[in-house]
């Protein structure tokens, strides 16, 4: 029996179960797929929104404003990469100004600092690229960038070093009000617990519904993306935003904090939930829509394309709170989801505040170390490292500069890759230029050895299979 | 720090024919450094025959091939440093490598030959649409898992691209039990060489799909099929003409390119038409006492052009080093492609001091039958050569003799007549 069920292993529940971790609870989280940060957080824009977005006065606006002050902290005791790198709005048209003024005060109301609107010109002075076509720039210097695989697993390492248990390739089929709590049932067993935490991102309906709550729906919205070479990271150095529509925040412009240039994404709502297919229609969306905002860039320099699903919800706001005894919702976490993530994680706490006493606990690790980004070392440092363990000697990804040494402690580390896509989200091995071309037949060898298994086992991403003895 | 005469970045086909050269040029203070951890680069895991006609006149697999030049390289004492890697080349050709026993270190070259390969177009960069699925690979991955590791990644296989390696891996799976149930081509021609179609597609009777490409990959977590439609001359899908292929494995053969992250670095200017080096007619770079040679410099289909371009390299090098490292700031004339020539390798020609004979390396821009080779240095016609078809694939490599180009002081220009 535990304290409380987390279910969904993406930014919402791990946020949720590192700041759990920090009382007197027994905590468990359970995730359908291998590895946590396999949805919704895996595939986004990867901003860290000012907050001038959201309506005043919803969830989306308080807990994005509060999660943008969060992230530079976070960030630092957690270690994972955040770049405050400013972010612009951008208008075409003279009449579109007021737009950009509602945004400002919208903003301003939402709590968001030193917005500020400039001219056309001024924004090219600062954003050389941009299009001679914009007229007016809303400047929000407190938007940011960050790497969300980083930001999740930081999250679930943490709650992980602090006693909470992960229960991975495991998947909720049904919820059932118990004595004292709820039985969550999976196709690896009953879990009981006395609170559950429902993250499960586009399928937050799905499982509400197993638990008799029927007052909202998730609404997958396909982004697609392209993503570009290095060569290309340096077009802008802001986040370049369009003027927003009510499907979202338009097509972005972005570094990354890795320094490639991201692209995207379109706004399709959609009905499967797995549909994270790229789409021929979408991609040139991207290209034209993209192309408003910036001069020339560089599309020969796409290196990798991708979807990700928003968890829309019908209330057009985070659905956050008790729905049932001591079953709380976090659902219909879209955009601005990431950077909300850590504040989200507080207000459930607060939530579970009122239900139970939440005593600190002693010894709790409030800092977490990430694999060791061996290019990111200075010399000295990098041969230090080497002289301790040699492994980080050997270059295994060349696109990326990443060593057999990252990629064995990614593997052993706690909640360790066990694919393909777990070791590039814990190094950044495959994620370069040759997307894995190079490095995935060594790193195959690497997780087999580890994981003493045969070649043929080694999945790219997903579900542990399950293996017929017959 | 230490020091070298000449520092050869890569221990593959090239690399190990610029330093026999450099060697036999009378350059002693020399090192081989190779990421891998033994020589013979990509020809490793090419285990199939066809390697050194030119060369060797026989047939060799390409391990085979390797081996005769690492012979060559231990019987001359070359020293190679294996499990290396050059992490960055700087301007001044202070060299920094890696490895495990001696870490990040700093060592000053002379000279430099940049002799690091091509990668492998990727999925990502030809922008196909669909899901990212496991079992989509790039025919070189694909080659190494087969060949190295002794695993065969699927049973159902499509090729998208005609490349060597695409057609090769066609053959190797088809051997190794798996079926091959097509390899789809954008363009109406083959990028592979004629012989490999018929040894790996004809003989096997894998359909080659010209003007056909991949629109969309089906399955989630494993691939489960793929999409292939017709398409028009630009090379846009037709609407109608989709075909689904169930498979678990697509491999890729769409192109290769030259591996050129630490050249660029060094400030190398690079050719966007090659993605390789823009060299002189001894392979030197932009910069000074940096020279380039094989798949760095420009795509090779056959390796035997790779070894004789790279021992012309390491000549050069050795020249550089012996007349005490200066530039050579004689006039250079430019090689400029025309009418049905991609590009040309070299792009400029020192003439007042040649080494040898120039080698005009390039490759057209389509099918042409019946065709004249023109090389002119301004109206002067220094070459004609009838052909009768002339194909993308093939690399051309025309030899023009030292004495016709020896104070040739206009552009020369390389192009291609119908006749």
């Amino acid at each position: 029996m535990y304290d409380v069920i987390i279910i969904g292993g993406g930014v919402t529940g791990c946020a949720a179960a590192a700041e759990l971790a920090k009382y007197r609870l027994s905590v468990c989280l359970v995730e359908k797929e291998s590895d946590v940060c396999e949805g919704t957080s895996k595939a986004n824009s990867a901003i860290v929104h000012a907050g001038f977005d959201a309506e005043p006065g919803t969830l989306k606006a308080k807990l994005n404003v509060r999660g943008n002050a969060m992230m530079a902290e976070l960030s630092q005791k957690l270690d994972f990469a955040f770049r405050n790198n400013g972010a612009m709005v951008l208008c075409f048209e003279d009449s579109q100004l007021s737009d950009l003024e509602k945004l400002k005060e919208k903003g301003e109301k939402n709590g968001v600092p030193d917005l500020t609107i400039i001219s056309g010109d001024k924004a090219r002075a600062l954003e050389p690229k941009l299009s001679a076509e914009v007229k007016y720039a809303l400047l929000a210097p407190t938007s940011g960038i960050v790497c969300p695989f980083e930001m999740t697993l930081a999250f679930a390492e943490n709650a992980y070093a602090n006693g909470v248990e992960f229960r991975l390739s495991t998947e909720v089929t049904g919820i059932e009000k118990s004595a004292d709590g709820w039985c969550v049932k999976t196709d690896k067993g009953e879990i009981l617990g006395s609170y559950v935490f429902n993250c499960a991102g586009v399928y937050a309906d799905k499982i509400a519904e197993m638990a008799g709550i029927r007052d909202f729906s998730i609404t997958p919205r396909k982004g697609e993306y392209m993503l570009m070479d290095k060569d290309a990271g340096g077009t802008v150095s802001r986040t370049i935003f369009q003027l927003p529509t009510k499907m979202g925040k338009g097509v972005l412009v972005t570094p990354t904090v890795h320094g490639n240039l991201l692209v995207g994404p379109t706004a399709e709502n959609i009905d499967d939930k797995e549909n994270t297919a790229t789409t021929s229609q979408g991609l040139a969306e991207v290209r034209s829509k993209s192309a408003l905002s910036v001069d020339g860039l560089p599309f020969n320099k796409v290196i990798t394309s991708f979807t990700g699903l928003r968890a829309v919800g019908d209330t057009h706001d985070f659905i956050i709170g008790e729905a049932a005894d001591g079953f709380f919702n976090a659902a219909g976490i879209e955009s601005p989801g990431l950077t909300s993530a850590p504040a989200i994680a507080e207000m459930l706490r607060e939530l579970l505040s009122k239900k139970t006493d939440l005593v600190p606990k002693d010894g709790h690790i409030d800092t977490r170390k990430g694999v060791v980004h061996f290019a990111a070392l200075s010399r000295e440092e990098q041969n230090a490292l080497i002289a301790r363990e040699p492994a980080y000697g050997n270059i295994v990804c060349r696109c990326e500069t990443v060593t057999e040494g990252e990629i064995l402690d990614a593997i052993s580390r706690p909640l360790g890759a066990t694919t393909l896509d777990g070791v590039k989200r814990r190094t950044r091995a495959g994620m370069g230029r040759c997307q894995a071309g190079f490095c995935s037949p060594k790193t195959i060898l690497l997780l087999k050895e580890k994981l003493g298994c045969g070649i043929g086992d080694i999945r790219k991403n997903g579900r542990e299979e399950v293996k017929d003895d017959a | 720090m230490r020091e070298f005469d000449l520092v050869i970045v890569g221990g593959g086909p090239a690399g190990m024919a610029a330093a026999v050269s450099a060697k036999e040029h009378g350059l002693e203070n020399i090192v081989i450094l190779e990421r891998d951890s033994e020589l013979g680069g990509i020809l490793n895991q090419c285990i199939h025959n066809g390697f050194g006609l030119h060369t060797f006149k026989e047939e060799l697999t390409g391990p085979e091939y390797a081996e005769r030049y690492a012979v060559k390289v231990r019987e001359m004492g070359i020293p190679v440093e294996t499990d290396t890697m050059v992490l960055d080349i700087s301007a001044d050709r202070v060299v920094t490598i890696l490895n495990r026993g001696r870490g990040v270190e700093e060592i000053k070259a002379k000279s430099v030959i940049l002799a690091m390969g091509c990668r492998e177009r990727p999925r990502g960069a030809l922008n196909i649409p669909g899901y990212r699925p496991q079992g989509v690979y790039t025919a070189g991955t694909a080659q190494k898992l087969v060949n190295c590791e002794g695993y065969v990644p699927g049973k159902e296989v499509v090729i998208l691209g005609s490349g060597d390696i695409g057609l090769i891996m066609a053959r190797r799976m088809s051997l190794e039990g798996a079926h091959v149930a097509a390899v789809a081509e954008l363009m109406p021609y083959s990028s592979g060489l004629k012989r490999n179609i018929v040894q790996c597609l004809d003989d096997y009777g894998i359909p080659l799909l010209l003007s056909h490409t991949v629109v969309d990959i089906k399955g989630k977590e494993k691939l489960e099929g793929v999409v292939i439609a017709q398409v028009d001359e630009k090379n846009a899908p037709i609407a109608g003409t989709e075909q689904f292929y169930p498979c678990d494995t697509l491999l890729l053969s769409c192109g290769l390119i030259p591996e050129n992250e630490l050249s660029k670095n060094c400030g190398v200017e690079i050719d966007p038409r090659t993605n390789g080096p823009v060299v002189d007619e001894g392979l030197e770079t932009s910069i000074d006492g940096v020279f380039a040679c094989g798949n760095v410099l420009h795509v090779h289909d056959l390796v035997d052009f790779v070894s004789e371009e790279a021992a012309r390299a390491g000549e050069s090098a050795a020249a550089f080093v012996k007349r005490g490292c200066t530039a050579d700031d004689t006039a250079a004339i430019k090689v400029i492609p025309q009418n049905g020539v991609r590009y040309t390798v070299p792009a400029q020609i020192h003439t007042a001091d040649l080494l040898g004979d120039v080698h005009i390396r390039f490759r057209v821009t389509g099918v042409f039958k019946n065709c004249e080779i023109v090389i002119k240095a301004g109206e002067t016609e220094l070459l004609r050569r009838k052909s009768r078809i002339l194909v993308p694939s093939e690399m051309l490599d025309i030899i023009i003799k030292k004495d016709r180009l020896a104070g040739v002081s206009e552009d020369i220009t390389a192009a291609i007549e119908e006749v």
